[in-house]
């Protein structure tokens, strides 16, 4: 299951840090939301544009708004005034998020090994 | 004109409208607002981050130009009502020029006779002179120091918090025009000023810097920016209308917009503009207050309305932020499209022919973009199962070609090679649209606050 069938998403921007808001539809999902949607699986999602020896993803809880906060450090190519990014905002980062595959919603999930492969699709398996 | 109330005196709400919320909003919702919001004040937040040296770079082309381009519509659009009805106007539109600013409001309010409005004019963020006498202040996020900057620099502005505004609210001003102050403060002043509020009652402040941070983006809390048709439906976009907070003496307050505008105010619009580019939710920092918004909850109270409880602050920051502008070389970008079948392989083959063109002029590949529009340019190496190699699933694709060089000849020179496509490329490109612009870039530095000074200066209609 994609993650924007359980929740929806903002992203904006600060300098060269992206700031996107992950929100649960319905409160009951907000564990498994939390639980799936880890900051290294984030950091795992967006690794085409953390490169940098500086880029970082840190995650914040606020359960009772059902929302998980992630600041990802140097994932805009320098930011607004220096990104040659389409998207120099990294506006389009959190519907992008809402893409990452959280799995079989029915199931205790096993976190993918770090030498499990990539689909063609570069999503975990 | 009459003033609404003597400062400090309890009142039992204060409904403030949110008239815009960046450089390029929309104009007839802050209308709707003064005609049919009570409102009392009416602000417009429109200056980001880096705007403030592009007007600053204009100003130093014109000495009357340098604020928001349009503050003569918004004006023209609201405040021939608003001094009717007595709504005091607050606005940051006064960019890199507020005295510039101020003196075309004053000239407006005189020709449409506007009589006993007063102007003020809050200046004191341009801070370029104290910084260039620092060079070794260092630059916060990166390396370096402005001395680093060299020759480059062409502006810095400190983020001021409420104090010129609530100055100029007390001293009676109707209009109070400002360049650079934190966002939130453009909200936090006028409740400072109504209901008396101890700017170092940290809690209450942080109440306001919350009231501020949801009222700042405009239509992000009542509907824009939000619609995702069958996940998140909104009514109405196409006449969206801007939020209102309804704020008691407490702090507590209720967001809410005009009934029958488009959009809506609901938890789930509010929850996403309260985190929206705060980083840590438990430590928002900005000129007045470090605000907590960890705990803060919402209630749907009525149809769009929603009341916000349980923001809090602490103490201000010692030192205020200052953005400096500088000149950091060039931009060039060309676009080029292919359609119909095979159009992705046609792409892939424009790109080639583009890398091997472009990097022959010696311009440096790792400051260089080559990538196709509707396959891998927003979303950057993250397919999402789209089936982008399959060349009959995309009828038509953009190609796209962008480099940061250090001069404006070389920005030219990759604009060119995708023009030169048009007759030189794989067959059927069309649409080519290419540019060169020269960057501004900002670095942040702290200066303490006491090297900065705001003042205020009143002109009467």
């Amino acid at each position: 299951m994609l993650l924007h069938e359980l929740a929806h998403a903002r992203s904006g921007d600060k300098g060269n840090v992206s700031d996107i808001t992950v929100i649960v539809y319905e409160t009951a999902d907000f564990p498994l939301v939390r639980e799936r949607v880890t900051a290294e699986r984030v950091r795992r999602h967006f690794s085409a544009l953390l490169e940098g020896d500086e880029s970082d993803v840190r995650r914040y809880e606020l359960p009772h708004l059902g929302a998980l906060k992630f600041v990802l450090e140097g994932a805009l190519d320098g930011g607004v005034t220096r990104s040659l990014n389409l998207d120099t905002h990294g506006k389009c980062l959190g519907s992008l998020l809402l893409g990452m595959d959280i799995g079989d919603v029915h199931a205790e999930e096993q976190e993918p090994e770090s030498s499990g492969t990539r689909t063609s699709h570069g999503i975990w398996r | 004109m009459v003033t609404l109330q003597a400062s400090g005196s309890e009142r039992s709400a204060l409904r403030i409208g949110s008239g815009a919320g960046f450089a390029d909003d929309r104009i007839e919702p802050a209308v709707q607002l003064v005609e049919h919001g009570d409102i009392q004040y009416l602000v417009f937040e429109c200056l980001a981050e880096r705007s403030v040296a592009l007007a600053e770079l204009e100003r130093r082309r014109d000495p009357d130009r340098g604020y928001n381009p349009w503050l003569a519509d918004r004006m023209a659009a609201v405040l021939p009502e608003c001094a009717r009805r007595g709504i005091r106007v607050i606005t940051n539109m006064g960019a890199a020029n507020p005295r510039a600013a101020g003196a075309l409001v004053t000239e407006f309010a005189r020709a449409r006779e506007l009589r006993g409005l007063s102007v003020a004019v809050v200046t004191g963020d341009d801070v370029l002179d104290r910084i260039l006498e620092r060079p070794d202040l260092p630059l916060l996020e990166r390396e370096g120091t402005v001395g680093s900057l060299g020759e480059r620099v062409v502006s810095a502005h400190a983020y001021l918090g409420c104090e010129g505004i609530t100055h100029a609210l007390s001293a009676g001003a109707d209009v109070v025009i400002t360049g650079r102050v934190a966002d939130p403060s453009l909200y936090i002043a006028p409740l400072v000023h109504e209901f008396g509020w101890d700017t170092s009652n940290w809690n209450l402040i942080g109440k306001g810097a919350c009231v501020g941070h949801l009222m700042e983006c405009g239509a992000q809390v009542t509907g824009g920016y939000f619609a995702d048709p069958g996940h998140k439906d909104v009514p109405g976009l196409a006449d969206l209308g801007f939020p209102i907070a309804e704020v008691h003496g407490d702090g507590t307050f209720r967001i809410s917009k005009v009934e029958g505008s488009g959009g809506q105010v609901t938890t789930a619009t509010c929850t996403e503009q309260l985190l929206y580019e705060v980083h840590d939710p438990s430590a928002y920092p900005s000129a007045d207050v470090v605000a907590d918004f960890s705990q803060v909850r919402f209630d749907e109270s009525g149809h769009d309305t929603v009341l916000v409880r349980g923001a809090r602050g602490r103490r201000r920051p010692d030192d205020l932020k200052v953005s400096v502008g500088y000149r950091d070389g060039f931009t060039g970008e060309g676009q080029i499209s292919y359609a119909g079948p095979n159009a992705l392989p046609r792409a892939r083959l424009a790109l080639e022919i583009l890398r091997e063109r472009i990097e022959k002029q010696g311009i440096d590949p790792g400051a260089t973009r080559y990538e196709l529009i509707g396959v891998d340019s927003v979303s950057r190496g993250l397919g999402l199962g789209t089936g982008t190699d399959d060349p009959d699933r995309l009828n038509e694709v953009r190609v796209r070609v962008a480099g940061r060089t250090d001069s404006a000849d070389q920005a030219r020179r990759i604009a060119h090679e995708v023009s030169a496509m048009w007759l030189n490329g794989p067959a059927g490109g069309g649409g080519v649209v290419c540019s060169v612009t020269e960057r501004i870039a900002i670095a942040s530095v702290f200066l303490p606050r006491s090297d900065v000074t705001s003042s205020v200066t009143f002109a009467e209609v």
